[in-house]
């Protein structure tokens, strides 16, 4: 009994992945991390391949340098390159802090159609201490050599005008050859502060 | 010393049983809130439909999670312009009909950077309708080589008895004349009879490629 007791403790105390665990489970299984500090691009140049069906980006407190930039992402299809094409949607829902503006509507200013540009996540982020953006970006099946690359993003943002905007961005990477990197930057100046996560999705391939 | 003994071999014991895990400890995410268990994968080869089945094939659809979450990775239509699509049943029926009421919206924006718009799409919602629930708008997704429709679908508590269940999906889809779609779909089954199976399909045609993987998401 006292064994039995012993090792029941001691399995429901793990905090890390065993191998095996991690070869058979469908968790999201955290790739890689990078932290910005006064950071010009959060690069993600390696990991991405064939081993997962889909990746999952979390975000978390970007926080630019410059007062109202934004934040945008690019894909590296092969070359050292970030600037594989894109055709995308960008939607947003909008409120501000004083209760009297809303909306919910396309913006043709922020989406791409066969752009080789950095693909925008957000609105104009504050950089008041308090102010940053959050969200998340799937990328679906980046090894896949026959079929484009889908994304889809959804991101919240404390605006340097204190209204909060939830921004809807998707759209593919008109590219057969495979994405194998991942880069954001701000539309200006550096990434002061946050936290980009990469993981896994699901069982490897 | 006896001690020290029983502590040695506790610890051989558990260093094994750790290092032999094939399944996670809720501790290490296998089990904890959020976490997403995969139960199943289905790949589409000329496939009519692509069916999980509470209780066969090792699918799990059942009270064991309280959300269940489909994932679909380039699923590419063999007929051009036809729309994604699903329905569930309950017990052992295969009829795919159940009751319906729910949303469809999309963003559009062509390849020719036409069309950057945000519509609802009446002919992609339902309203008390039995037939099948598009993924995508009624705009239809085409199939050149690259062309597919990647996404993810939830659907809460499918085993309650008491309330409807509701779900919720975001696609992002290739349209016939290359324009990308990223469609919003939400609403609830109006049944509160427990739902044992899910049914994916294409409007017309097969599903010729692709993959949809179902996971549970434990939140207790």
């Amino acid at each position: 009994m006292a064994i039995r007791t012993a090792v029941n403790r001691a399995l429901t105390e793990i905090t890390a992945l065993p191998t095996a665990a991690a070869l058979v489970n469908g968790n999201l299984t955290l790739l890689a991390t990078e932290t910005a500090s006064s950071s010009a691009n959060l690069t993600f140049d390696s990991n991405i391949n064939s081993t997962y069906d889909s990746y999952l980006f979390k975000y978390i407190s970007i926080h630019p340098a410059t007062n109202g930039e934004q934040l945008k992402i690019a894909f590296r299809d092969g070359s050292t390159a970030y600037d594989a094409t894109k055709t995308t949607t960008f939607f947003r829902a909008v409120h501000n802090e004083a209760g009297n503006d809303t909306e919910v509507a396309y913006r043709t200013a922020q989406d791409l159609a066969q752009g080789t540009g950095a693909a925008h996540l957000t609105q104009g982020i504050g950089t008041d201490n308090d102010q940053s953006a959050s969200g998340e970006l799937m990328l679906l099946a980046p090894s896949s050599t026959t079929f484009v690359k889908h994304f889809i993003a959804r991101t919240n943002t404390y605006s340097a005008d204190d209204y909060n905007y939830t921004t809807f961005v998707a759209g593919y990477c008109n590219v057969t050859a495979a994405i194998d990197g991942v880069q954001f930057i701000m539309s200006s100046g550096n990434i002061d502060a946050g936290v980009i996560k990469m993981y896994g999705v699901g069982p490897k391939q | 010393m006896p001690i020290i003994k029983g502590l040695d071999k506790l610890i051989k014991y558990n260093d094994r049983s750790i290092k032999d895990l094939t399944t996670t400890p809720a501790a290490a995410g296998g089990g904890g809130t959020g976490a997403l268990v995969h139960i199943k994968t289905l790949t589409a080869s000329s496939s009519a439909t692509l069916d999980f089945l509470n209780g066969s094939s090792d699918v799990v659809f059942d009270d064991t999670y309280p959300i269940y979450k489909f994932e679909f990775i380039n699923c590419h239509p063999a007929t051009d312009g036809v729309n994604f699509s699903f329905q569930a049943d309950t017990g052992t029926n295969t009829s795919y009909n159940q009751t319906i009421t729910s949303t469809n919206f999309s963003a559009y924006h062509g390849e020719n950077g036409n069309s950057g718009t945000l519509s609802y799409s009446t002919g992609g919602d339902k309203a008390q309708a039995t037939t099948f629930q598009n993924l995508n708008s009624t705009s239809e997704i085409g199939n050149n080589n690259d062309q597919s429709i990647s996404g993810e679908l939830t659907i809460y508590n499918p085993s309650n008895t008491t309330f409807v269940k509701h779900f919720m999906s975001n696609t992002n889809w290739n349209e016939l004349y290359d324009f990308t779609g990223n469609t919003y779909v939400a609403g609830y089954f109006n049944t509160t009879t427990a739902l044992t199976r899910v049914q994916f399909k294409m409007s017309s045609g097969n599903i010729d490629a692709g993959k949809i993987k179902l996971f549970g998401i434990l939140d207790s």
